[in-house]
């Protein structure tokens, strides 16, 4: 009885310090979404073999606004060497989610996700948050959002993965 | 008797735990909703502010004890 007791305790200190945050060097958790365009099925493990940069966002955070066009720009000049960006909205209306899409222009997957069960997964600490997925689907790096001082490094980041996987 | 009594606490512990429950990152867009904030029309409170400091002369406005001449 003690012994249930202490597992007990244990995986509620677990989840109330966010020690399932993922974190540089575990696998990423898989998640199923919907596409925010056509409404269909994607899953995270559908990239398996590409570096994503897995962003969660949502409408209402101007920092999310703001690293839409980075990460567009990144896509668009890495994306042959296998670069893609999943971006996932947590918005609880998805009428914001579109109308925020509908004023940006990119072309790679925004998906979005009900409840709190992938950004508890992923231990979301702050609006947004960004990993970066290695071709094994480990994530190897995380940062709170993509600024546009931050670009080179984060570039130089996923260009060295996508270097690592090729070798 | 006595794990009894170690179970009902820590029982009672984890119904605490509903007590603290915060607000997640990613739900602090329903904070930011018109309906969700304190003043449902600031100008309006902005302008009834600029009255009652006006006829009561109350430096700090409604929020603030001060002085005032009582005059109308």
């Amino acid at each position: 009885m003690l012994k249930l007791l202490r597992i007990v305790i244990l995986l509620w200190l677990c989840a109330a310090t966010g020690a399932w945050a993922a974190r540089p060097g575990d696998t990423a958790p898989a998640f199923a979404a919907v596409s925010l365009r056509d409404g269909k099925t994607v899953r995270l493990d559908d990239f398996r073999g590409q570096v994503v940069y897995l962003d969660f966002w949502a409408s209402w955070c101007g920092p999310c606004r703001e690293s839409f066009p980075l990460m567009e720009s990144l896509r668009n000049e890495l994306h042959a060497q296998g670069f893609e960006v999943l971006a996932v909205n947590l918005d609880a209306q998805r009428a914001d989610a579109l109308k925020f899409l509908s004023h940006q222009d990119v072309h790679f997957p925004v998906v979005a996700v009900q409840g709190d069960t992938v950004p508890e997964r992923y231990g979301i600490a702050s609006m947004p948050t960004a990993y970066i997925i290695d071709r094994k689907g480990i994530v190897r790096a995380v940062h709170a959002s993509l600024r546009k001082d931050q670009v080179k490094e984060v570039r130089a980041s996923i260009v060295e993965l996508l270097q690592e996987g090729a070798k | 008797m006595r794990t009894g009594m170690t179970v009902c606490a820590v029982v009672v512990l984890l119904l605490l735990g509903g007590c603290m429950k915060s607000v997640k990152p990613w739900q602090r867009g329903d904070l930011a909703r018109p309906e969700m904030a304190f003043d449902a029309d600031p100008q309006a409170s902005a302008q009834q502010d600029h009255t009652y400091v006006s006829k009561e002369a109350a430096s700090g406005g409604p929020t603030l004890g001060g002085g005032g001449c009582g005059c109308n």
